[in-house]
C-alpha cells in the first residue's frame, strides 16, 4: 500500500495494463476479416453453382469447444425421406480458416436410405464451418457452427 | 500396406438402413507442415473413396487436406440382396487400397 502511494505515476501504469490485459480477453473469439469470411462464402457459391443455398433442413453435429483440433469428430444429418424421387445427392463441408476451405465432398442417393455422413476433420484455429446438402430437386440447404478450438491442428511445425 | 478396418453388419434385414463405418490407416500428410528439416512435407493424402454394393456406387467422398490422419467415414445403405460391399480408397502417389465384406440379407 504504502509502494502505491509514494509511486501514484506507477501506480496508473500498472492500471492502465491490468485495463489493456482486460480489453485482450475481451476481444471477441470471431474477430474476423471480411477477405477469410468472403473466401467462405464464394467457396460456397461455387460449389451451389451461383445458386441460392438455404438455412435449414442440414444439422452440422460438431462440438463446440474443441479440445484438440487434430481429430475432430463432425456429422451432417440431413432431414430427407432418402426416396428415389426426393433424396440428397450430395453433401460437402467448408472451413473458414484452414489453409484450404474445402473439408470432404460426399455423393449420396437414395440407395443410402438415410442422409447421415461422418468424419475426422483438423482444424487449425477457431472459425466457422458450413456442411451444405444438395438434393435430388436442385435446391441447396446448409447450416453453420462456429467453433472454438483449444489446441490447433499443428500448422507451423510448433 | 495399409491396414483398413470395416465395421458394418455380418447380415439385415431385406430394406434395413445400415450404418458401415470404414477406418483406413494412412498419415493424411496435409503439404502444409514443415518437417524436421523445417522444409515444407509434401502432400500425401488419401483424395477419393467410393463404396460400392454388387457394383452399384451407393457412396463416394472426396477428401481434402482438412480430413484428419486414418480417415474415418460413417454412412449408411438399404440392405437390398446378399451381396458383397467393396471399399475403394485412392490416394496421392498412386495410393490404393480395398476391401470388401460379405453382407448376408434375409427376409
Amino acid at each position: 500500500m504504502r509502494m502505491t502511494a509514494s509511486f501514484p505515476a506507477l501506480d496508473t501504469r500498472r492500471r492502465t495494463l491490468l485495463a489493456a490485459g482486460t480489453l485482450l480477453l475481451v476481444r471477441p473469439a470471431f474477430a474476423q476479416t471480411p477477405a477469410e469470411t468472403s473466401d467462405l462464402a464464394a467457396a460456397v457459391a461455387a460449389y451451389a453453382g451461383g445458386k441460392p443455398v438455404n438455412t435449414g433442413k442440414v444439422v452440422l453435429d460438431v462440438a463446440t469447444l474443441v479440445e484438440n483440433g487434430n481429430t475432430v469428430p463432425v456429422t451432417v444429418n440431413v432431414a430427407s425421406p432418402m426416396s428415389a424421387a426426393d433424396h440428397v445427392v450430395a453433401i460437402a463441408i467448408f472451413n473458414e480458416r484452414n489453409p484450404q476451405r474445402e473439408i470432404a465432398k460426399f455423393a449420396l442417393g437414395p440407395r443410402a436410405g438415410k442422409a447421415s455422413v461422418s468424419t475426422r476433420m483438423r482444424l487449425a484455429t477457431s472459425q466457422k464451418l458450413v456442411a451444405v446438402a444438395q438434393m435430388s430437386d436442385g435446391t441447396y440447404w446448409s447450416h453453420s457452427v462456429n467453433v472454438v478450438v483449444a489446441l490447433a491442428a499443428c500448422l507451423e511445425g510448433e | 500396406m495399409a491396414r483398413a478396418l470395416i465395421t458394418a453388419p455380418a447380415s439385415a434385414k431385406r430394406g434395413e438402413v445400415i450404418e458401415i463405418r470404414a477406418l483406413l490407416q494412412h498419415p493424411m500428410e496435409t503439404g502444409f507442415r514443415p518437417g524436421d528439416d523445417g522444409k515444407i512435407q509434401a502432400r500425401d493424402i488419401v483424395t477419393s473413396f467410393t463404396c460400392t454394393y454388387d457394383g452399384a456406387p451407393v457412396f463416394a467422398a472426396e477428401l481434402f487436406a482438412a480430413v484428419a490422419a486414418n480417415p474415418y467415414l460413417s454412412f449408411h445403405t438399404v440392405a437390398t440382396a446378399t451381396g458383397t460391399l467393396k471399399f475403394d480408397w485412392i490416394g496421392d502417389n498412386g495410393f490404393t487400397h480395398s476391401e470388401t465384406h460379405a453382407l448376408t440379407v434375409t427376409g
